[in-house]
């Protein structure tokens, strides 16, 4: 906790929100399985979080971890049931 | 007085449970009050919630700092958040996991596992990637303290307004299995 | 009567039912919404027979309840923070028609810094809007409020509205046990809103008209005496709740506790209160006499009542949920205020504590008693304090 002489006058994050660890929040981890993957990145337009990468037409998504929510709508959508959900492991 | 601590994520139904826990000690002829503490209302953020319950009626309004007991929903914020802050002596550590309690012993407390996410799902209990695991886990807290008994989780569980049936039949589930095997 | 555990939120869906308004318009906005919802229930089961409007904003939310009101029936609404800020041009109207519409204001801290927890600061920024303004300690009494709040506004020497303030969270989701009255028991207590005008195509009258200056000041002068006049009501209704259902709040206005012999108060409202009174349990077990004066009436003040406590204690310790900017705390002015004159010259000390919803704890209150007895002995050392502020100086004990 900050003291008050020590902060700005109204709040202003100094850095960008990108830096916050959202992946914390999850309970649940997607695990992809590439081999049923037809690249229709309907999980791309569908995650809320922009957490799925598609570098271009071509590529697979590849998912950002470190914001991941865990929510599973990107599996829930997926027409080719490529996506699961798996309760993540306790470091 | 009694004081419980819950930790979930939103969407687990903490705020739920910790009323669930509060009308069940009622039943009993017990004062109650309980309340949740969500920052963010976001499905996944980390919440706490609070049930306490005493003989007379209840009027600190503040949270729990020193809990007699802590409920938590989801095995993860074991590592993220300071679960057992404030703990009191002996006090029950009931964690959702599919874990055995030995592979919580490195936080030195009387911790206590169930299994409530399977029992969850085994009942339809929210979908598979976010199961509703608050009423599960109350029936393995009735086990694992005594504090209430079963029964009253019970009744109390058949008042939510949805699937009050799947719901109570998780919390007997959870608690037969603690006493079975836990 | 049957006893439920439920949110402050459901009390106030349970008291609105209980009241049976005509009309009810709310936007909802956290950590009102479940009021919002639970109403919907109530209209969509049936239990509850009401025009449930729904509107784009809270300035429209108020806006119907006037029209509404203007009709001649019952109307009801529910926000918080800056959905109340956003009703304000309309909460002036209210009042000057002359509208006993009854409000709940789950109060929320204002923002920037954007929050949702509770704050008094949304209510008091109300102060001069014309409404009468109370403050709830528990579900109980919102629920119970609620029906007294709607019998002191209807009443035809009275006719203003009248807003009840519960703390987000501490009291919005916050379960405890609740007496739910019968119904039957309350329509005998508030028989149906009957005013002496309001719109009928069969007998058009005009509303809201301009009035020239020789004729303003008398419309405003008798908001005033209606005003002063709402102290004895809001006693008096105290007084007759309690008669039917079996609880009553202070004498309606203020709410002393374990003050009798007491050598110190501290002066709070709402959910404060509430953990003040606990602490003052254990501190008289240690001898300590200390006691707890709840302000529940904001509007009107019980200037009265805080002259006769002042004379009887040795300081006064007021403890609140907000700030003006550019004074002090609004309750200590006010009571400071209600002492001009009366001679009696004692310390009065601001404590400023859970701003935005920061927890007030048992030890948090113990320190300010602490403080306040020290202050007795030796004197004001400084007019405000806020509490517990990160300022480097703050004794680890006091977080």
């Amino acid at each position: 906790m900050s003291k008050h002489q020590d902060i700005p006058l109204t709040p202003i994050n100094t850095e960008s929100s990108e830096k916050v660890r959202t992946g914390d929040w999850r309970t649940y981890i997607p695990v992809f399985d590439a081999e049923k993957c037809i690249k229709c990145y309907i999980c791309w337009k569908y995650c809320p979080d922009a957490a799925i990468k598609v570098k271009d037409e071509e590529s697979l998504p590849e998912w950002d971890l470190f914001h991941c929510k865990g929510c599973g709508i990107c599996a829930e959508e997926c027409p080719k049931d490529a996506i699961e959900m798996i309760l993540e492991e306790v470091e | 007085m009694i004081e419980i601590r819950f930790h979930g994520r939103g969407g687990q139904g903490a705020q739920v449970a910790c009323l669930v826990l509060a009308k069940a000690a009622f039943m009993e002829g017990k004062e109650v009050q309980s309340f949740p503490y969500f920052g963010v209302e976001r499905r996944g953020a980390p919440v706490t919630a609070f049930t306490k319950i005493d003989d007379r009626p209840i009027r600190i309004k503040s949270q729990i700092y020193e809990p007699d007991h802590v409920i938590i929903l989801d095995q993860k914020l074991v590592r993220s958040v300071d679960v057992t802050s404030g703990l009191k002596e002996g006090g029950v550590v009931l964690i959702n996991t599919e874990k055995p309690a030995e592979a919580f012993a490195d936080l030195n407390v009387n911790v206590k596992t169930v299994n409530a996410t399977q029992i969850a799902i085994d009942h339809g209990l929210g979908s598979k990637e976010a199961p509703i695991v608050n009423t599960a886990i109350l029936g393995a807290f009735a086990s694992a303290t005594g504090l209430v008994k079963i029964e009253s989780v019970v009744t109390a569980i058949k008042e939510l307004p949805r699937k009050p049936d799947a719901n109570a039949k998780a919390a007997q589930a959870a608690y037969d299995a603690m006493e079975g095997g836990a | 009567m049957v006893k439920q555990v439920i949110t402050g939120n459901m009390a106030t869906a349970m008291g609105t039912r209980l009241c049976r308004p005509a009309v009810i318009s709310a936007y909802p906005i956290t950590p009102q919404t479940t009021i919002v919802e639970y109403i919907a229930d109530f209209v969509a089961d049936g239990t509850l027979k009401t025009q449930y409007v729904k509107v784009e904003s809270e300035h429209s939310a108020m806006s119907c309840c006037i029209s509404a009101s203007n009709t001649g029936v019952r109307t009801f609404t529910a926000t918080s923070a800056h959905g109340l800020l956003l009703m304000h041009e309309m909460l002036e109207w209210a009042a000057g028609a002359r509208l006993p519409i009854v409000l709940v204001n789950v109060n929320r801290a204002n923002g920037p810094p954007w929050s949702v927890w509770a704050d008094h600061h949304d209510t008091i920024m109300q102060r001069d809007t014309g409404w009468m303004s109370i403050f709830c300690e528990n579900n109980q009494e919102i629920l119970d409020s609620m029906i007294m709040a709607f019998k002191v506004a209807e009443d035809p020497d009275i006719m203003l509205p009248m807003m009840l303030s519960e703390d987000a969270f501490y009291l919005s989701h916050t379960s405890e046990p609740v007496d739910v009255p019968d119904q039957a028991l309350v329509d005998k207590f508030l028989p149906e809103y009957k005013p002496e005008h309001f719109l009928d195509p069969e007998n058009p009258k005009g509303f809201g008209s301009l009035v020239m200056p020789p004729q303003y000041m008398e419309f405003r002068y008798k908001m005033a005496e209606s005003m002063d006049l709402a102290r004895e009501k809001i006693r008096k209704v105290n007084d007759e709740f309690y008669e039917v259902f079996g609880r009553k709040y202070g004498n309606g206005l203020i709410e002393e506790y374990r003050c009798d012999d007491a050598e110190v108060v501290l002066v709070g409202a709402g959910t404060n209160a509430s953990t003040v009174r606990e602490v003052v349990d254990r501190m008289r077990d240690e001898g300590h006499k200390v006691g707890l004066a709840r302000l529940r009436c904001f509007r009107p003040f019980p200037y009265e009542e805080i002259r006769d406590l002042a004379k009887r204690v040795k300081a006064i310790g007021v403890f609140e949920r907000t700030y003006t900017f550019g004074y002090q705390g609004p309750f200590t002015a006010e009571i400071k205020g209600a002492l001009y004159g009366t001679g009696v010259d004692i310390p009065i000390k601001n404590y400023l504590l859970g701003i935005g919803g920061r927890d007030i704890r048992t030890k948090h209150v113990r320190a300010v008693f602490e403080d306040i007895m020290k202050v007795a002995e030796q004197g004001l050392d400084q007019e405000t304090k806020w509490f517990g502020l990160l300022d480097g100086n703050t004794p680890e004990e006091e977080l």
